[in-house]
């Protein structure tokens, strides 16, 4: 059996928690086990481990009859079913699972297809014309050009500073 | 200076002409917009919503299109003044039941309106008489071009504008138009046309918006998806479909006329005679014969009166404008009997309706002749 973290080294440590009203097990190796601080198993967490940091909080809530909860306002799925509105910005992402067959079936698509913020489209573009660049850029030193390698370089350098005077002003 | 000696007086508003001012009344624009990192209003603590104003509000009110505008908190407005303002048109209801940290922004000319902190922290709306969608949102996204300047919005490039409600996700966007579609009503025809623009994923929904009823034959059509549509595109949509809902309405009244020109007549002769000789009559069966007697002017029964009389009215004879012009708290009785005081003395002078069969018709043996 592997460590559940590093998937490489035998696993000596084995875990058992109640989560949910079910058994949750976990593996782990010497050195995974030290790492994580599971040398006092009553002040460790199985599902932070297993879901990273603030799952079981969330799974305590679950447990409490509490459901998904975004991070950001503190919304809840209960609070958009009552109200049939968003807490904040963030609870699209934190409700994104939920929320995609809501949008099928409301919109004509769920890619937004419309108006960009000026400064996010100039920003868009500036970051797609950097990365042509530098796919130039690397082609022009691999094949030894360095002539052209040096007029690329110039023009990356002023894409880069479009980029930083965009996001900075 | 207060709201009601800012706000332009309907004799003046309502003589605006605009493209198809027969059938469509106005036409709006409006989109929904949220500044990142803040809850939106219906989740935001009071203090948080305070915020929010404090930052958006100079923002707009800094806008070169809104100089000279008036620029208040809905807590500074009395219940009255609220309800003037649905009334015009120029704030929504859920807009009126606000107070403390929500705002609102309207230009001189009463065509640019900002409600801060509704639904989401700015609507802003683009308004035009008659039938001019394109001029609506050309105004509307050169304010929000302006403004996304100055506010940092919450949006992103899966989702497009993030809002509160996701019925108005992407592009935050309802283009809307008002249409006084009486003989599509008289005909009959008007559930079958509503069921049709449905399907076409269009609302229809009456007078003040959403859950509100069809008063006075006046229907609002509306774009419902704001994801997965350009602007432009969803504008066009719209304005096809309008364009052939103001032919059919057309063709009801031409058709109506000529199979039916009694019945129409009888309606219209009524509600003049109802609006000129009440003495007591409630806004709603005001909004209703006012309706019947715009048909009627349309339909020349009137001659040397201009449709905004009927506008005026229309405007005037709700209850919170007839409570306005009186000083003292009127009952629901009171407003009726002013309210039926005032139709009588603004149509003192409007004649009798003319009641002309069409040549074709007016020869024909089996009929029995229109009166003179």
């Amino acid at each position: 059996m592997l460590c559940d973290i590093c998937k490489q080294n035998v696993a000596t440590v084995h875990l058992t928690q109640m989560v949910e009203g079910k058994t949750k097990k976990v593996d782990l190796c010497e050195t995974c086990s030290k790492d994580k601080g599971i040398d006092d198993p009553t002040g460790f967490s199985l599902a932070d481990l297993l879901l990273g940091l603030g799952a079981a909080q969330e799974m305590a809530q679950a447990a409490s009859g509490s459901e998904l909860k975004c991070p950001s306002c503190g919304f809840t799925q209960a609070d958009f079913k009552k109200s049939g509105r968003l807490g904040c910005a963030d609870c699209y992402t934190t409700f994104a699972e939920g929320l995609e067959g809501l949008l099928k079936s409301m919109h004509k698509g769920t890619k937004h297809a419309g108006k960009v913020p000026r400064l996010l489209q100039q920003n868009k573009n500036v970051t797609e014309k950097l990365n042509g660049l530098q796919k130039r850029l690397e082609k022009a030193i691999a094949e030894e050009d360095f002539e052209q390698a040096a007029v690329l370089r110039d023009e990356i350098k002023q894409a880069r500073e479009k980029l930083d005077s965009l996001t900075t002003g | 200076m207060n709201i009601h000696e800012f706000l332009i007086p309907p004799d003046q508003s309502c003589k605006r002409p605009g493209p198809h001012d027969r059938i469509v009344m106005s036409s709006r624009v409006r989109l929904a917009r949220n500044v990142k990192g803040m809850s939106f209003p219906g989740w935001a603590k009071k203090a948080d919503r305070l915020r929010a104003l404090e930052a958006i509000r100079p923002a707009v009110e800094a806008l070169g299109q809104l100089a000279g505008g008036f620029s208040e908190s809905m807590d500074n407005f009395g219940a009255l003044d609220k309800q003037i303002l649905v009334e015009r048109h120029l704030i929504s209801r859920e807009h009126a039941a606000k107070g403390v940290g929500s705002g609102l922004v309207v230009n001189r000319e009463e065509t640019l309106c900002v409600m801060i902190n509704e639904e989401d922290h700015l609507r802003m709306q683009a308004l035009r008489p008659g039938l001019q969608l394109r001029s609506a949102w050309l105004a509307i996204d050169q304010i929000d071009t302006a403004l996304e300047g100055k506010l940092d919005y919450a949006f992103s490039n899966e989702l497009g504008y993030l809002t509160a409600c996701p019925t108005n996700l992407g592009t935050g966007i309802r283009v809307s138009a008002m249409l006084h579609l009486p003989a599509l009503v008289l005909a009959e025809q008007i559930n079958q046309i509503i069921q049709a623009v449905n399907k076409l994923g269009l609302a229809v929904r009456g007078l003040y918006g959403e859950g509100t009823e069809a008063l006075g034959n006046v229907f609002q059509v509306s774009n419902q998806m704001t994801l997965g549509e350009a602007e432009t595109d969803i504008l066009e949509r719209l304005n096809k479909v309008l364009l052939q809902l103001i032919e059919h309405e057309e063709n009801a009244r031409t058709t109506l006329l000529e199979k039916k020109p009694k019945m129409i007549f009888n309606h219209i002769g009524r509600a003049y005679g109802i609006l000129a000789n009440a003495h007591s009559i409630s806004s709603k069966e005001t909004m209703n014969l006012l309706s019947l007697m715009r048909l009627g002017i349309d339909l020349a029964m009137f001659p040397g009166i201009e449709r905004w009389l009927v506008d005026e009215l229309f405007i005037l004879t709700q209850p919170a404008h007839l409570q306005k012009q009186f000083s003292d708290k009127l009952s629901a009785e009171e407003r009726d009997l002013l309210r039926a005081d005032m139709l009588r003395e603004r149509l003192r002078h409007v004649s009798r309706p003319v009641a002309k069969l069409p040549p074709a018709q007016g020869n024909k043996p089996d009929k029995p002749a229109s009166s003179s």
